[in-house]
């Protein structure tokens, strides 16, 4: 029995029994409604004499018919089924799954704040339009940048936003340029996101110390790149140690640097994307800055830019307006050669006030902190899991660590996927397989700053006894039969992608 | 890890097996375990005409999609359309029933430039 873990593992997680919960349409019971009208003197009215007939439904939507109690009930007993940050560690590299403070969740509660219709005028406003001057103000901060909008919903509309600030800001210059280059180990959302803008993906290969290989960068260099994508550190958890040289050669050619901020917690308060170069930068509150996500959203992905792209940034922008007398008012402002709206209003606002209060809670050497932790503790697993896993990089990371099952599979045919299973049934959330893809048999293992050194401890306990078992007799049965402590065992994934049934039928079958 | 004799092979992990004039094209058996259960195969269509190297569709495995590329230039005279209804027999049968096309090709020595099963074997530690 391995000592206890405060807060990182969640094997003691209650369930009652193991039957399958029912689909909201199964439990459904004809004209049954969570909600009924009560008995008042305001006449009723023919829906006929009231709604076109054009406009009118010829038949009732099929909608699950239940009563509030028995949807809550529902609703709940999915939940208790989920894994989740607040229950245990969640190390699900690349995504940032920590826990989020839940002072921040009061401060987003505050009636002054959630009461607040976007539409009401700036007069009345003042307080909303503040919070979020002095929010760009501090992410501009951190990030080294002029400006910021906060339109854009999560890390892949901000991608596409800075996408259509390097069109526009090439467009003002006259210039039709199509290639965008992203290196090989980026972000999935990246080439999805270049071919959504309207260019098209040039792909630079990492060297052998898993940073973009400067000589085939140079090699696609020229007049008709826009520009280059990098995440940094990247996403095999490395800084890239070129980044200077890296923009000094992309804007030579005119090209401008976009830096994807899903990593950015790992150099907070030590380093900002401005100082390197980058001319362009989103960043995902909802991993950073501790505000909801991965299903609990609504995320946030504000793109910050330098001078240069100010003016074309989405708008109406929230803005400083000094008075006459002296002070100050605020106002929202439409930049000169916006690109538009790219979100309604100023986008997930309750996230953006979370956002604040994390920042405003830890000040500058606080957020430091929350950076050398991070970094502290994925190369504590880096080091401690080394004899047991493969390190594909052995140098230190940053706020993730790139382990890898390939030595595993080839003596005792445990495989990653093996791995994230067998970790479910030790009572931790698994780790991210398979990506990045220039790494056989990946397991992406993100602890965040929030885990304790016991927690820690115990995952990699628990990463060492899933390599140990699979050497045993028996030992690979055992692990393709996990996870056996779930409510759901091992799906057959294959099958589910070759047979894809989207949807549930209603009338059974 | 099965690496047939009298098959040539790509450094991308395509084999090659030549009959007169024609060419029939898969993925290898390393190449189905390192993807996994596929999913889904993007085939080209008869009549495209294609370099060696060129990309000639893409599997979809349950980890990742991968571009397949040709091992040899010249046209795609027939493609292996049962992969569409079953794609798993990439990974139960990858150098039969999981071929993927076959390319006409205008140099019939094209193949003599590829790896042969030796220098394969050597290249992917089997």
């Amino acid at each position: 029995m391995s000592p206890p873990a405060p807060g990182g593992r969640a094997q003691s997680a209650p369930l009652m029994g193991r039957a399958a919960e029912p689909t909201i349409f199964e439990l459904s019971a004809p004209g049954r409604r969570s909600w009924q009208l009560r008995t008042t003197d305001v006449p009723e009215w023919p829906a006929e004499e009231l709604v076109a007939a054009e406009h009118r439904r010829r038949a009732p939507v099929p909608l699950a018919e239940v009563s509030e109690r028995d949807l809550v009930a529902h609703v709940t007993r999915l939940s208790h089924r989920q894994y989740s940050v607040d229950l245990g560690a969640y190390p699900l590299g690349s995504c940032t799954m920590k826990y989020n403070p839940k002072s921040c969740d009061t401060v987003a509660a505050l009636r002054g704040l959630a009461g607040v219709h976007p539409a009401a005028p700036a007069s009345t406003s003042q307080g909303w339009l503040a919070l979020l001057v002095e929010l760009e103000e501090a992410l501009c901060a951190i990030t080294g940048m002029a400006a910021a909008t906060f339109q854009p919903a999560a890390g892949a509309a901000g991608e596409l936003t800075g996408l259509l600030l390097m069109r526009a800001y090439h467009d003002a210059h006259g210039q039709r340029r199509r290639r965008v280059i992203i290196p090989d180990s980026a972000h999935g959302t990246n080439p999805a996101s270049v071919s959504l803008g309207g260019y098209e993906v040039t792909t630079v290969p990492s060297d052998d110390r898993g940073c973009v290989d400067m000589a085939a960068l140079r090699g696609v260099l020229d007049g008709d790149v826009a520009g280059i994508m990098l995440t940094n550190p990247n996403t095999l958890g490395l800084f890239e140690e070129d980044i200077e040289a890296i923009a000094t050669a992309v804007h030579e050619v005119g090209g401008l640097l976009y830096y994807d901020g899903a990593n950015l917690n790992a150099i907070l308060g030590v380093v900002r994307p401005g100082d390197m170069g980058f001319d362009i930068v989103h960043l995902n509150l909802h991993k950073t800055f501790a505000t909801p996500h991965g299903g609990g959203g609504p995320g946030a992905g504000p793109v910050a830019v330098s001078e240069r792209l100010a003016d074309f940034l989405p708008g109406p922008r929230p803005v400083r307006v000094p008075e006459d007398d002296g002070t100050t008012r605020y106002g929202r402002e439409m930049p000169p050669r916006s690109i538009g709206r790219v979100h309604s209003w100023h986008g997930n606002a309750l996230v953006l006030a979370r956002a604040l209060a994390y920042i405003r809670v830890h000040g500058g050497d606080g957020l430091r902190r929350v950076a050398e932790r991070a970094v502290l503790n994925a190369n504590w697993l880096r080091v401690r899991l080394s004899s047991t896993y493969d390190v594909p990089f052995d140098r230190p990371c940053m706020h993730e660590v790139v382990l890898a099952a390939a030595t595993l599979k080839r003596r005792y045919g445990l495989r990653a996927l093996d791995v994230a299973k067998c970790l479910l049934d030790e009572g931790f959330h698994a780790p991210t397989v398979y990506f990045p893809l220039v790494v056989e048999e990946a397991l992406m293992v993100e602890p965040t700053e929030t885990e304790s050194p016991q927690t820690l401890d115990a995952l990699a306990e628990a990463f060492e006894r899933i390599a140990a078992a699979a050497a045993a007799d028996g030992g690979l049965d055992a692990a393709h039969a996990a996870p056996r402590t779930t409510p759901v065992g091992r799906l057959d994934e294959a099958r589910a992608a070759r047979t894809l049934v989207p949807t549930f039928d209603a009338r059974g079958g | 890890m099965l690496v047939p004799d009298d098959l040539r092979y790509s450094k991308d992990h395509e084999w090659a097996r030549p009959a007169g004039t024609t060419v029939r094209v898969g993925i290898t058996d390393y190449a189905q375990d390192a993807l996994g259960d596929v999913v889904f195969v993007d085939l080209p269509a008869v009549g495209k005409v294609v370099s060696a190297g060129d990309v000639l569709g893409e599997v979809e495995s349950t980890k990742s999609v991968s571009e397949v590329y040709a091992p040899v230039g010249g046209t795609v005279v027939a493609v292996n359309a049962s992969l569409s209804e079953a794609p798993e027999k990439l990974n139960a049968d990858p150098y039969g029933d999981g071929w993927l096309c076959d390319i006409e090709v205008a140099d019939a020595d094209a193949p003599s430039s590829l790896l042969d099963a030796d220098a394969y074997r050597r290249l992917t530690g089997s």
